[in-house]
């Protein structure tokens, strides 16, 4: 079948693609695009490593076809840090050791920070949910939770 | 339908290591013409820290800033020989073959820097910020950068070191077959207090309490880090994970990750740590490490806190909703056990 033309923001920069009908977005964000961000785990939407922001919304980029994605604006990990400084769920991450092997880091992230942007006060129970999605094998959750409470609370503080 | 609390407790003692071959692993070290040194290990480093503990190793025995070393590792194609990170072997062997290197890369160093200074190598220290001075007269000193291009691009020296570790061969008593696998031992105690409901056989899990003797922490936090996330494991082990649940058959078990289940972050249980730390006497800096001893103690401490709650005892893994119902009825209902506080 005939490739198609799709375009999208990616992390602030317009972007122009040819895609198959059938290809996911994470197909076209890693392979496409270059960027390796969001990982490939599963495939299939059982893992959240490919979790990527569509308008501000998580998606679960193996599961979303790129040609949905026409004029929307894609959030990848890629583009949390602001130049050296990190994103402040970036740095909570680190301060939290909330990463081992690191391979669900994306996803968690983008998890989170789509839930900070729609409420940037949440309880463990709303964090807990927000990344239900996302499978990690090796930190038992803990100290990933722990990272995101500290990192809402850090943009509180700021506010304030 | 009754919700039954348990409680159970599990000590377990953790061999480091292995004895096949004596285990052996590798480093080499060796200092770039800018001063500054890299480890090269084939010892793989999936998340654990095993980086990390090898740079702090490494930075403490050559006498030089944490920042001044990189450690390259995991490719077995250019890295000296290491049996690999399992059996809780990481920081103990490769740690000590470390040091073993970095000490004869730390004799070559002073040694260029004593040619330098016109003096004798045995006079000189290390302040770890990146200076080498004379024993009580710091201002006659060079920096380790200075030293290391004097040696690369005058003296014609490397700078640098061989390491291995490898473990005693224990002989086999001919009586009575005893025989001592390893040099080191890390111990564990856990206790895990736990509910079962003896309708739907559903298991959750409240509360990990635990002790865990692991020689000198190394690295504090990731020694935390370590423990937190394998207690998860163990947890997935000894009451989710499997890769063929039989419902009625094999043939129905799970294809693919979807199937495969795991606690989610909505099923973790708060895990209340103590650490206490005697030093190993053959370990690196006195460490022996963590490793799988994490997860080991929650398995039959889960085991033990089921049959508290519900008088059955369950002996394969892991201990599904399917197997506590059948064990339930075979025993005509939950018997619960005595609780101690
Ligand atoms: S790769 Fe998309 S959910 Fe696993
Ligand atoms: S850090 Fe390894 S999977 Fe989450």
């Amino acid at each position: 079948m005939a490739r198609m033309p799709v375009q999208f923001r990616l992390n602030g920069s317009d972007r122009a693609v040819f895609v198959e009908p059938a290809e996911t977005l994470l197909g076209t964000i890693r392979r496409g695009l270059g960027d390796f961000a969001p990982k490939f785990g599963c495939g299939q939407g059982t893992c959240g490593v490919c979790t990527v922001l569509v308008d501000g919304e998580p998606r679960l980029g193996c599961l979303t076809l790129s040609v949905t994605c026409e004029g929307r604006s894609i959030e990848t990990a890629s583009g949390l840090a602001d130049g050296p400084t990190l994103h402040p769920l970036q740095a909570a991450f680190m301060e939290h050791f909330a990463a081992q092997c690191g391979f669900c880091t994306p996803g968690m992230l983008m998890a989170a920070k789509a839930l900070l942007d729609r409420n940037p006060n949440p309880t463990r129970v709303e964090v807990v949910e927000a990344i239900a999605g996302n499978v990690c094998r090796c930190t038992g959750y803990e100290p990933i939770i722990n990272a995101i409470l500290a990192a809402a609370q850090q943009r509180g503080a700021r506010r304030a | 339908m009754a919700r039954h609390q348990g409680r159970g407790m599990a000590s377990i003692n953790y061999p480091i290591g292995m004895n096949l071959g004596g285990d052996p692993s590798q480093a080499l070290v060796h200092a770039n013409p800018d001063g500054k040194f890299t480890v090269a290990l084939s010892a793989i480093d999936l998340g654990q820290g095993m980086k990390q503990v090898s740079r702090q190793i490494a930075a403490e025995t050559l006498g030089v800033p944490i920042e001044d070393v990189y450690v390259d590792t995991a490719d077995s194609d250019t890295g000296p020989h290491d049996m690999g990170s399992f059996a809780s072997r990481g920081t103990h062997r490769v740690g000590n073959a470390v040091i073993v290197a970095a000490k004869e890369a730390r004799g070559v160093l002073l040694e260029a820097a004593a040619e330098e200074l016109e003096v004798n190598a045995d006079d000189l220290v290390t302040d770890g910020k990146g200076n080498i001075h004379v024993r009580g007269a710091a201002s006659k000193s060079i920096t380790v950068k200075a030293a290391s291009q004097a040696a690369q691009f005058k003296q014609g020296k490397t700078i640098s070191g061989r390491g291995i570790f490898l473990i005693p061969l224990s002989t086999v008593h001919p009586e009575t077959g005893e025989m001592s696998p390893v040099t080191a031992y890390a111990h564990a105690c856990l206790v895990v207090d736990l509910e079962v409901c003896d309708e739907t056989g559903d298991v959750k899990v409240n509360k990990l309490t635990s002790a865990y003797e692991l020689g000198r922490a190394l690295n504090p936090k990731m020694v935390e880090q370590q423990l937190v996330g394998g207690a998860w494991m163990g947890m997935s082990h000894a009451l989710y994970e499997t890769p063929e649940p039989y419902y009625p058959n094999p043939e129905h078990g799970g294809r693919d990750y979807n199937q495969y289940l795991m606690p989610g972050p909505g099923d973790i249980a708060p895990h209340d740590i103590t650490v206490l730390e005697r030093p190993a006497p053959d370990g690196p800096f006195g460490g022996k490490g963590p490793g799988e001893m994490c997860a080991n103690p929650v398995l039959p401490a889960v085991a033990n806190a089921i049959f508290n709650a519900i008088g059955v005892r369950i002996d394969t893994l892991p201990i599904t909703p399917e197997k506590i119902l059948r064990a339930l009825k075979a025993q005509g209902g939950a018997r619960p056990q005595v609780r101690r506080a």
